[in-house]
């Protein structure tokens, strides 16, 4: 057991450390102006790659750094830690990227990964339909084959960054007379044509960071096929296999930062003296304290095993739980001033309820808990 | 970085887990706590292993591991919510081993490590084992350890008849004993209390997945099945603070502070919804006396009595953290 960086992980941090302070973003935007945010942020995404830095967790024949998993954390809770936002391309980078070098022939891995890394090309997942939420194979975008290819029928929802979006990850049913999981394609579809229309949805917080898809006869041609004809659900499987590797940390550090700041706040009004705040903002500490933990428990069993232990899947349970209990805390604190329209702390709260949603309903999280890693029977 | 147990320390865990299912299966806990003694088969044994100077240095006795291999026999030995002074033995060894005078050492570590020393553990008010020990570890309130020589008893009653309580009113002599102290207890204790956790949680399955209502397995409704993920998550986070704490006794003493306040909040309110949570899981058999889970759930209640409640360390660590947010130290 050994809970110290290596000396090598503690030269991957330091360098990378002196490479956020060299390269301070300016000021960030405010998250209500959309367009302006993510222009920084696919700004800092380039200056990442000029520096090498863009995807530490790829192999370096395809630009990467070959980073092990601990360093690929310690790479976002840097990120974090220095106030930096996530890379624009964050799901090119950890979930497109990933998935075709996995699944990709030679032409499409020349042909999709360098644009991933500079963020020149943006990537958008199209996975969620309004009737296959939990229930993802059950999806009903239709692709029909034609003279030179597919033609795209449907409608998708979720797809955060559709707006700026080349290239979107899709899944559709090619095969209606098979069992639901067997007749499902992975498509990489551009996003630039006249069948697809992107159409922002207003989320509770009032801004769009999501958006609906309409595709209405959208082409897809044969070569943009990813890992083969009927063979969508295993290759939708690596993607959302992907999908927390790295983040989980990045989260956490925003989680300990945020909870810092309210502490600090709580402090300078002497709240921190009452027993009563104290013993909440202690647990929100031993929640976000544990949820570490458990994430480098979890590096540990996927090092040694090739596959996360019983608390891979318990940390983005805790992280929603807990993001959600300390912006509740805070509004709690702060009183009514934390509720005006405007104030960060309300919007924290808000943005926070889709926590327990976005990325695996905390429903079904246990679901998968109790048969998976509990051996209960199927749930009824 | 690699946040788990080496694969000595699994062996360790491995051997232990299987030798107290034989020796201290629940119908020999069962058969101390209503006899009201403790299992000295079972205690024979334990010493002749040389589990009660784990943690104390070879020169006097002992294995010479660490506070790890201590948590992880403590973890086990709650597993089987076993009949016996083990804990407090070994811990008061550890802690003498660790925050000792060289006095306190050589006076204490033989006799603890090879069995023939008793020794008790808590607080003025609560100390378990107490009575009848040479010398006992005492913290108050303010989280300073002290140890007190043929300490003045008054045994008393409580809910948990697996493990002996006494209230300590003084003793022969007294002496302070050194930083760590309390924090080193806290991690043991938390240990048992992640072991304890494991056990109602495993005993709960194994009953959910065979007990049947409407035709199917109970274990497969979501109310049940995702109880048991909640006391699973409880577990987890319980253990993942007690090796953190275990970890740092011994490799990084600045954090133990920290981490023996984690680990105590955590293990202090975890351990007792597990145990209340596997005597709803087990429906009416769980709230009878011949179901075994009660055992647990006494227990978890009289170690999270031991550990001085999961509050106080909960609003010890905003302090820290307080601290910590005004004296930014980069």
């Amino acid at each position: 057991m050994d809970l110290t960086f290596s000396e090598r992980e503690l030269a991957f941090r330091d360098e990378l450390r002196e490479w956020l302070a060299d390269n301070q973003l300016a000021g960030e935007p405010r998250y209500e102006d959309e367009d302006a945010h993510y222009a920084w942020r696919r700004d800092f995404q380039r200056r990442l790659a000029e520096g090498g830095w863009a995807a530490v967790h790829w192999p370096v024949e395809y630009g990467g750094r070959g980073a092990t998993l601990t360093e690929s954390a310690i790479f976002f809770e840097e990120l974090a830690r220095a106030g930096a936002p996530l890379p624009a391309n964050v799901l090119g980078l950890l979930l497109a990227g990933p998935t075709i070098m996995t699944w990709g022939d030679a032409s499409q891995k020349e042909r999709y990964l360098p644009p991933i890394l500079t963020a020149e090309e943006i990537w958008c997942q199209g996975f969620s339909e309004p009737d296959a939420g939990s229930d993802l194979a059950s999806l009903k975008t239709r692709a029909v084959r034609d003279r030179d290819g597919w033609v795209v029928t449907g409608q998708k929802v979720w797809t955060s960054g559709a707006q700026y979006s080349k290239w979107c990850m899709l899944v559709a049913r090619t095969d209606t007379e098979v069992p639901k999981h067997k007749g499902l394609t992975y498509f990489l579809l551009d996003m630039e044509q006249p069948g697809v229309q992107v159409v922002p949805l207003r989320q509770i917080t009032g801004s769009p960071e999501f958006n609906e898809l309409f595709i209405d006869g959208a082409r897809v041609p044969e070569e943009n096929v990813l890992g083969g004809v009927g063979n969508g659900w295993k290759v939708a499987l690596t993607t959302l296999m992907n999908e927390r590797a790295g983040l989980g940390f990045f989260l956490q550090v925003r989680l300990r930062q945020q909870l810092d700041r309210l502490v600090g706040e709580a402090a300078s009004s002497g709240g921190v003296d009452d027993p009563v705040v104290a013993d909440r903002l202690g647990d929100l500490h031993l929640r976000t304290e544990t949820l570490r933990l458990m994430a480098y428990r979890g590096l540990a069993s996927i090092e040694r095993y090739g596959q996360p232990g019983p608390e891979g899947s318990l940390t983005k349970w805790l992280w929603s739980d807990t993001n959600q209990q300390l912006t509740q805390l805070a509004a709690d604190l702060l009183g009514p001033s934390a509720l005006r329209a405007g104030n960060p702390w309300a919007y924290e709260l808000l943005r926070a309820r889709g926590n327990s949603i976005e990325g695996g309903t905390t429903e079904v999280l246990k679901n998968i808990v109790a048969e998976r890693v509990l051996g209960l029977p199927k749930a009824r | 970085m690699h946040f788990d147990l080496t694969e000595d320390q699994k062996e360790i865990k491995r051997v232990a887990r299987e030798l107290l299912a034989e020796r201290s299966p629940m119908s020999r806990v069962r058969l101390a706590a209503e006899g009201g003694g403790y299992d000295s088969a079972l205690w024979r044994e334990v010493v002749a292993l040389g589990w009660p100077g784990i943690a104390v240095p070879e020169a006097f006795g002992g294995q010479g591991m660490g506070a790890v291999e201590l948590a992880v026999l403590a973890e086990e030995l709650g597993y089987a919510c076993a009949a016996s002074p083990f804990l407090s033995v070994a811990v008061a060894a550890s802690v003498i081993a660790c925050a000792g005078t060289d006095e306190q050492r050589s006076r204490w570590l033989p006799g603890l490590a090879d069995g023939s020393v008793r020794a008790g553990l808590g607080s003025a008010e609560l100390a378990a084992d107490a009575a009848g020990a040479d010398v006992v570890v005492l913290i108050d309130d303010s989280g300073e350890a002290r140890l007190v020589e043929s300490p003045v008893c008054e045994p008393i009653q409580t809910i948990d008849s697996t493990r002996s309580y006494a209230t300590v009113a003084g003793g022969d002599s007294e002496a302070p004993l050194g930083l760590g102290a309390a924090d080193r207890v806290r991690a043991a204790l938390a240990a048992e209390v992640v072991g304890l956790s494991q056990r109602a949680l495993d005993m709960s399955l194994a009953y959910v997945k065979e007990r049947k209502q409407f035709g199917v397995p109970v274990g497969s409704f979501q109310a049940v099945s995702h109880r048991c993920a909640q006391m699973l998550l409880h577990t987890e986070s319980a253990r993942s603070t007690a090796y953190f704490a275990a970890w740092a006794a011994d490799a990084d003493p600045a954090r133990l502070p920290e981490a023996a306040a984690l680990a105590a909040a955590a293990a202090a309110d975890g351990g007792r919804e597990v145990a209340a949570s596997a005597i709803q899981a087990h429906g009416g058999i769980g709230f009878t006396w011949e179901a075994d889970v009660h055992w647990l759930y006494k227990r978890a209640q009289l170690d999270s009595a031991l550990l001085g409640g999961a509050s106080r360390h909960r609003q010890a660590l905003a302090r820290m953290v307080a601290a910590r947010v005004a004296v930014p130290t980069g």
